[in-house]
């Protein structure tokens, strides 16, 4: 089988190396960024930190290059989704689409462009340390399940769970996935718009009780709009949050919108705390506090342009 | 005329500075030294003024005997301890606060049966030395009446500090104002302080303005709570504001970019601690007050 990973950033590269090490699965990815395109063309696809590993596969900057693919892997920051899938649809015209990404609304914007979409969540983390070269920071296991209004057939929901997982990358699929989404989603609306907006690292941001006052406050919303949808959250976000503000977890961790707002990089804010927001209106459930945290995120984006 | 400013920051400076041209204006120090340089080498004002007062210092109130006044002129943060300390002396003054935020006459009322007038203070200057401060923004003080003390007496004050060369104006009521000023500073600085945008047109449309509205109506509960009718309405004076044509730096946000302590307790605390005492929620405000303390925290 095929499989093109479109946006091949950190996670995108995970998910790369380690499918390219089945003999049976022949990996594409799909990036702009020229130099790290090259260089895995020249040298592969190194990882390194969680596990060593070396992906040998074909990466482009040119959509039209892509050959028809049995599955599509979407790992862009929310904001390029649309314009990436655009620009890649035509290699999935008989394929399945899934995403890994965060937030809110992808498999929305995924749908507009290809048939069978699949719902995904994903928990490993990393980061580019060189063109070619990734830090695994974290593993984690990834949820797919159908996208309910153009789904994928779940036999190929399981044949992508199932490769991904020899890969590496242990994945299940589920009938629903919306319950681990939601509860990444809420995790990191509850957390990450907390670090842009203070300085202050996930385990500083936990262990002040008035801000961790807040930081359920965000929960609560969240969780309230994820039950108005029937949605069953398969754990509680509060117990990922005091997990990861460990010392041997994730205490010292800027979170990935604190690193944007001080490289003044566009967050993905709108896909967060805005996603909790547009659901929670379609569904009824006021959500004043992920407004409120939306609209101070928008300004801190404003003030790099004004 | 006897006047005693406890305090000698740059509020406190330049009421004593001006007050001793009209009156005779003994100063209230924290610091020994200070005291010693005041009384050594007078206090000098530059700007918008042009002297050096004479005036006597001391870091011990006994050292006074009594007064016909005493302005309160420290810190929001330190006036408690100052209430303390004169508790017992100046049997015959009428005490004066100028802090910011709200609850100050509170503070001090317990300390002692003095008649008090509460004030609020918008001129603005920058302390050089110990004997030495300048003088900024010519705005005025307002004054009220607040225990035992009427709107004349508050008028006979702000001739005084007229005649001394400053700014007053004297209300039958200061909460109006006071309050109008407060909901708007607790608003603007904190928005700007969190986002870092000056305040400019971001706060008066779109999504930011949305949530200056609903931050300016949280505030508008909390003073009808407290039953008082505002002066001006604080969501009217933020766009107003917007539309002055140069972007304003609330102070706020000039002091978490100078990674300095801000006054999100005195301005935001004040009005979260109003809305509690009065059963008001105020989830927004509580919001950035906890996001600014911990921005304050992150450079700490």
């Amino acid at each position: 089988m095929r499989v093109a990973i479109i946006g091949c950033g950190a996670v995108g590269s995970l998910f790369a190396a380690n499918l390219a090490q089945l003999d049976d699965v022949d990996v594409w990815a799909y990036d702009l960024a020229r130099e790290h395109v090259d260089a895995i063309n020249a040298n592969g696809l190194h990882l390194s930190g969680a596990g060593e590993v070396v992906g040998r596969l074909r990466a482009t900057t040119d959509a039209a290059e892509l050959p028809p693919c049995d599955f599509g892997i979407v790992a862009t920051k929310a904001m390029h989704t649309s314009a990436a899938v655009a620009a890649t649809a035509h290699a999935f015209a008989n394929g399945c689409v899934a995403t890994v990404q965060n937030g809110l609304g992808n498999e929305e914007a995924i749908a507009e462009h290809v048939e069978r979409v699949i719902r995904g969540t994903t928990f490993p983390a990393g980061k580019i340390l060189a063109p070619g070269h990734v830090q695994w920071d974290v593993k984690g296991d990834t949820t797919l399940g159908p996208f309910e209004p153009q789904p994928a057939p779940f036999a190929q929901v399981e044949r992508l769970a199932d490769a991904c997982t020899r890969g590496g990358m242990p994945t299940t699929a589920v009938a629903d996935a919306r319950g681990p989404q939601w509860r990444k989603v809420i995790f990191n609306a509850a957390t990450n718009p907390i670090g842009a907006l203070t300085g202050l690292t996930h385990g500083r941001v936990v262990e002040r009780p008035d801000l961790r006052k807040l930081v359920s406050g965000l929960v609560d919303e969240g969780k309230a709009v994820a039950a108005a949808q029937g949605i069953e959250l398969d754990a509680d976000p509060e117990d990922l949050i005091d997990h990861a503000a460990k010392p041997e977890v994730a205490y010292d961790h800027k979170a990935s919108m604190l690193q944007d707002v001080e490289a003044r990089r566009t967050t993905e804010i709108d896909y967060l705390n805005g996603g909790i927001v547009r659901f929670g209106r379609e569904h009824g459930v006021p959500t004043p506090l992920n407004q409120a945290i939306w609209a101070l995120v928008k300004g801190v984006e404003d003030s790099w342009t004004k | 005329m006897r006047v005693v400013v406890a305090g000698a920051g740059t509020i406190g400076s330049l009421f004593a500075a001006h007050l001793a041209r009209v009156a005779d204006v003994a100063v209230l120090t924290r610091r020994e030294e200070h005291a010693r340089t005041l009384n050594e080498q007078g206090l000098r004002v530059s700007g918008r003024s042009d002297f050096t007062a004479r005036v006597t210092a001391s870091t011990d109130p006994a050292e006074f005997g009594d007064a016909d006044l005493v302005v309160l002129a420290c810190k929001g943060g330190d006036l408690e301890p100052l209430a303390t300390s004169l508790a017992g002396h100046f049997a015959n003054a009428t005490v004066m606060t100028v802090q910011n935020g709200l609850g100050a006459e509170d503070v001090v009322a317990v300390h002692g049966a003095w008649p008090l007038l509460s004030a609020v203070t918008f001129m603005s200057g920058t302390r050089h030395e110990d004997s030495h401060v300048e003088y900024v923004l010519d705005t005025a003080t307002w004054i009220g009446p607040y225990r035992d003390t009427t709107q004349a007496d508050a008028e006979s004050i702000a001739d005084l500090i007229r005649a001394a060369g400053l700014k007053a104006e004297a209300f039958d009521d200061l909460r109006p104002a006071q309050w109008s000023k407060l909901i708007f500073n607790a608003t603007v600085n904190a928005v700007a302080a969190l986002t870092g945008l000056p305040h400019d047109f971001h706060f008066a449309a779109g999504m930011l303005g949305g949530l200056v509205h609903d931050l300016t109506d949280e505030g508008k509960a909390v003073a009808a709570a407290a039953g008082v009718a505002l002066s001006e309405d604080p969501w009217e004076m933020n766009v107003h504001a917007t539309q002055h044509g140069h972007a304003h730096y609330p102070s706020m946000l000039e002091d978490v970019n100078a990674h300095r302590p801000t006054e999100i307790e005195l301005i935001t605390g004040s009005l979260v601690r109003a809305a509690k005492q009065h059963g008001v929620a105020v989830p927004l405000h509580t919001t950035l007050y906890r996001l600014v303390k911990a921005k304050e925290a992150s450079y700490s």
